[in-house]
């Protein structure tokens, strides 16, 4: 782990760190990131990847309408909204 | 038909591949149960899931996985038994999640294949590399204010298709044969409506050049192509712009670049560079999803006759041309009117009733077939009576343009305006020795050797019976009588 690396992840998670938080941070993830490395050791060859802990099965839904029509609900928390848009700072150049 | 581009430095050769986003054909969201209906008012079709509030689940629409894998079969593609969702991270203000929900390394769809039809009437295989479900995003509107944007999230969550092919596609028209074929697949599988305008289906074009043969050149991937037509400027343009790189001794650069249909220009879409590190991971809110060959066989036996297999039957069963057999099928409701009308008839005639009278004054008019004046089984009436030689050809052209006026069916017209054809012989001749006799210097002079004044005696006697004379019973009496 090294400063370029976790202001890049900074930078992909739009999260603002100083030059202190980062040089405090490199050690900090750098030990996450070995700790997680220990499941290297094991023989991980012959082993299905697991996608659950719990044996069931991925839940469908029949194709109906059963949601929608609360736009002011949706919009409850929108720090600015405007004739049921959500209104954000321009964002194209 | 690989279509070469001359340079200055020799030819090149253009290599595309496309990506086709189709909006899934459902009621309801791909995660949420929000209807997926186009042209609501502002956000009043988002749930809870859909705007990505803490907490809420997403649980799979199983129609979307009944279309995608009916899409699958459709584009002769193997259906993966077991596929999985993952994460694809972004921002963007129309995508709440943070995230798109989307299929990476084990996608529902594998590789298939479709066939094209190219304007030089020959055929071409296009590969499929694979189909996976997503979410789309909502939408933002940039011109509503000058330092804010505007956010829609009733398109957020709707379940899209991403159809990806391989780089088989050598030009603009086969991208636009390839495109067609695509939505008219989809169109009749009825999984996804292909209407470019309202944006249910785009395509993203990737494309690069290189000298005939060789080494793959560096793609730029041409987004916001909106039309069929679209797609083949954005092509030309693009590869243009490489070729002079190229050939001022430049390198392309591989990017994403945005078409502009009003300059007609692709340019660099600079702040999308970045964001190319997705960071896919499957996603923990969803298991993979388990598909058995019973379930793929059930819907492998709903699939309805496809376009190709249609085309391949017309020209067998009907011993149709490749062009006019690919007119027919160009939508389901057309070859269903041709085979109204063929049934029990000559099939090349009817062929020729449907594509050069019909669909030909139907275009003029702007009109599809759906409020077309004339029924299949009316058109088929008018044939009727060519083929027992009630009528003439050339009257049959007249009582159509009438029928398409009126509606009305073609023997009421040709007994109303008696149109019926003279079969009479003692009538023909009749008209046929008026003619001669009120014509005697031109008899001489065809007699004198001036053969061509024959088609002038048909003329008249056509006119004297108001084109209703059997031409074939004229040019015989004829020339019996002018021997």
């Amino acid at each position: 782990m090294d400063e370029a690396t976790v202001r890049k992840v900074a930078r992909l998670a739009r999260l603002k760190v100083t030059d202190e938080e980062v040089s405090r941070l490199v050690p900090q993830l750098g030990n996450i990131m070995q700790f997680v490395e220990q499941l290297g050791e094991l023989d991980t060859d012959n082993v299905e990847p697991l996608a659950s802990v719990a044996n069931i099965d991925l839940r469908l839904r029949e194709d109906d309408v059963t949601d929608g029509g609360m736009a002011d609900q949706v919009l409850a928390n929108a720090p600015e909204s405007m004739e049921d848009f959500f209104v954000v700072p321009k964002v194209v150049e | 038909m690989a279509q070469l581009v001359k340079g200055q430095t020799g030819d090149w050769e253009i290599v595309i591949g496309m990506e086709v986003h189709a909006q899934v054909t459902a009621n309801s969201k791909l995660f949420s149960g929000a209807s997926a209906e186009f042209g609501a008012a502002p956000n009043s079709q988002v749930s809870m899931v859909d705007a990505a509030m803490p907490g809420m689940l997403p649980v799979l629409n199983e129609h979307c996985v009944y279309q995608a894998v009916r899409t699958g079969l459709g584009l002769n593609s193997a259906i993966n038994k077991t596929s999985v969702f993952e994460r694809k991270n972004y921002f963007y203000p129309d995508l709440p999640q943070g995230y798109q929900i989307s299929q990476y390394l084990h996608p529902v769809v594998g590789e298939g294949k479709i066939e094209i039809d190219l304007p030089d009437g020959t055929t071409k295989e296009i590969g499929i590399t694979r189909l996976h479900l997503e979410q789309d995003a909502g939408k933002s509107l940039h011109d509503q204010h000058p330092t804010k944007s505007y956010v829609d999230l009733n398109r957020s969550g709707c379940a899209l298709m991403e159809i990806v092919s391989e780089p088989d596609i050598r030009g603009p028209d086969e991208a636009a044969a390839y495109l067609s074929k695509l939505r008219m697949i989809l169109r009749y599988l009825g999984t996804c409506d292909g209407n470019m305008e309202e944006g249910s289906m785009r395509a993203d074009v990737n494309i690069s050049v290189r000298k005939p043969g060789g080494e793959l050149g560096t793609r730029a991937e041409i987004k916001n192509v909106n039309s069929v037509k679209a797609v083949q400027q954005a092509i030309d343009f693009e590869v243009q712009r490489q070729i002079e790189i190229l050939e001022g001794g430049g390198t392309v650069v591989q990017e994403t670049r945005l078409w502009d249909p009003g300059k007609m220009e692709t340019r660099s879409m600079r702040s999308k560079e970045e964001a190319h590190d997705y960071r896919y991971f499957p996603d923990p809110d969803l298991l993979p999803l388990v598909l058995t060959q019973d379930y793929i066989d059930n819907v492998a036996n709903d699939l309805p006759e496809l376009p190709d297999q249609k085309k391949h039957r017309f020209m067998e069963e009907y011993g149709l041309s490749l062009y006019d057999a690919s007119v027919l099928i160009a939508e389901q409701q057309r070859a269903e009117y041709f085979e109204t009308v063929t049934d029990g008839r000559d099939a090349k005639i009817a062929a020729n009733w449907v594509i050069n009278e019909l669909l030909g004054l139907l275009n003029k008019n702007g009109k599809d077939l759906s409020g077309s004046p004339i029924s299949a089984a009316q058109l088929g009436g008018l044939i009727d009576l060519i083929a027992d030689n009630t009528i003439s050809g050339k009257i049959a052209k007249d009582v159509f343009a009438e029928m398409f006026e009126t509606s009305k069916d073609a023997p009421a017209i040709v007994e109303e305006k008696g149109l019926k054809q003279v079969t009479d012989t003692g009538e023909i001749e009749k008209v046929i020795d008026a003619v001669l006799d009120a014509n005697p210097d031109n008899v001489a002079a065809y007699k004198g050797g001036k053969d061509k004044l024959f088609g002038f005696f048909v003329g008249q006697v056509m006119k004297e019976t108001g084109g209703k004379a059997n031409p074939a019973m004229v040019n015989e009496i004829l020339k019996k009588k002018l021997t």
